[in-house]
């Protein structure tokens, strides 16, 4: 076992673990911008909607990440669409977390007693203000740990990016190897530095929890 | 003009129907309390009057204004009408002034500087002006009951409604939430009560509707309704609430 031959390209690895960060937190925030959207139209009443969400989420939680990354990176510019790398990569892992967000938002949303959306109309609201100030806030919080679990999934599971030569951090370590031929010292290393950014995020959204939703619990 | 004027209203739910021709006036300043078993279509009764529920026939006007779940300004009738629910209501993640001057606030009732001030206001009104930076959570029911009706209060509703407004608390609370109705009450406040007290329903009501299988079975003074009750369900009942 040595590590030292790891030792210059240490910038490389910087950079793979950036990219990987970089496509984490963009699919991410996408990914929950379809989630909140996709949780609003399924509890809306346009019906032709609620189905279209409905075949998006079943669609992307039923077929492999890899596919759907291929999908875009391959199959895409066929189309018209040709996306680089990453772009393509952050295009497929956002649809791939927005489904997943869909139905854990909509979880939070339906954990909101119809009392407290009626106490809002009462109070003389609109629909926008009574979802914006009432609903929507303890519905997050509901919602925050399995959205922030999802999360560390998709941090992990952007090493598939490598797979269509995206610079992420699994892509770089595959660089590495072919270069050193240390494959348990490589795998190693990058393992510990998933292990690390996954385990920085848990304790950061920890944090963010605590100082965004500082209400007590029911009793 | 009555302020509330409720003419032969019918609802059904599936295939149940709650309230088989209601009709009943209240006029502006007064205090009605409707009592009677579960089931009777009291609370029903109050949605309809607050277009929570839409009626099935008949009509509701309120202030003249003919009431129904999808009036135009809906949203500007509701800051006229309060209702205050049994299980409180308060948005757990607001704190105690954000609750009342969310509303307010939002609707352009009031500026944004003027908003704690408000809040102070009708909180003193029900005797809690120290928890105006409480989370609900912290609040016993009764004080929880208090902020939702001070929330209300904060709207300067012409008419408030109650929903049985004392059933979820414990007993050694109720006496805090109806003082602070017997205030309102005394202060001019039109309400429409629908509760289980019948001490509170005999002290502080103009008049008493007792509602029985979907219908106004009986009305009047508390004096007569409770000592001479013309028809056996009220008699039954008035005993069974003894």
């Amino acid at each position: 076992m040595n590590f030292l031959p790891l030792w210059r390209y240490q910038n490389q690895l910087i950079d793979g673990a950036i990219v990987t960060l970089e496509l984490t937190v963009i699919s991410a925030l996408a990914g929950l911008v379809i989630g909140i959207a996709g949780a609003v139209a399924l509890k809306g009443r346009i019906t032709p909607l609620r189905w279209l969400v409905r075949g998006y989420i079943e669609l992307f939680r039923n077929t492999p990440s890899l596919i759907q990354i291929f999908i875009v990176f391959f199959v895409l510019p066929n189309f018209g669409l040709k996306l680089p790398a990453f772009e393509a990569a952050a295009v497929a892992l956002s649809l791939y977390f927005g489904a997943y967000s869909v139905e854990i938002i909509r979880a939070g949303l339906d954990s909101i007693p119809r009392s407290q959306v009626e106490a809002g109309q009462c109070l003389g609201l609109s629909g926008w203000q009574v979802f914006r100030h009432i609903i929507l806030p303890p519905a997050l919080r509901n919602a925050y740990p399995a959205v922030t679990s999802q999360f560390v999934l998709l941090l992990l599971g952007t090493s598939l990016a490598s797979q269509v030569a995206a610079d992420e951090l699994f892509h770089v370590a595959g660089f590495i190897e072919s270069r050193t031929y240390r494959s348990f010292e490589v795998y190693a290393v990058i393992c510990a530095v998933y292990f690390a950014m996954a385990m920085s995020f848990k304790a950061l959204f920890a944090v963010i929890g605590l100082a965004a939703f500082r209400w007590p619990r029911r009793r | 003009m009555a302020l509330v004027e409720i003419r032969d209203v019918h609802k059904t739910f599936g295939k149940v129907e709650v309230l088989k021709g209601v009709s009943l006036d209240v006029e502006e300043g007064e205090i009605v309390t409707i009592i009677g078993r579960s089931g009777s279509g009291k609370s029903t009764l109050l949605r309809c009057i607050n277009a929570l529920e839409s009626v099935d026939s008949g009509e509701i006007r309120v202030e003249g204004q003919k009431v129904h779940a999808r009036m135009p300004d809906l949203k500007k009738f509701r800051q006229r009408v309060g209702i205050v629910f049994q299980a409180f209501n308060l948005f757990p993640h607001l704190k105690v002034e954000r609750n009342i001057t969310l509303a307010p606030l939002l609707t352009g009732r009031i500026e944004k500087a003027k908003a704690r001030a408000l809040a102070a206001d009708v909180l003193t009104r029900v005797g809690l002006a120290d928890k105006i930076d409480a989370w609900p959570e912290q609040l016993s029911g009764g004080q929880q009951q208090r902020v939702a009706i001070a929330r209300c209060l904060a709207m300067a509703p012409h008419l408030m409604l109650f929903d049985e407004v004392t059933s979820a608390l414990d007993p050694e609370l109720v006496g805090e939430v109806l003082k602070v109705m017997e205030a309102m009450a005394k202060q001019g406040m039109t309400m429409i009560l629908v509760t289980h007290e019948m001490g509170f329903a005999r002290n502080v009501a103009n008049r008493i509707v007792f509602m029985h299988q979907g219908r106004v079975w009986e009305q009047g003074p508390p004096a007569k309704l409770f000592a001479n009750p013309e028809t056996p369900e009220l008699a039954s009942f008035i005993a069974s609430a003894k």
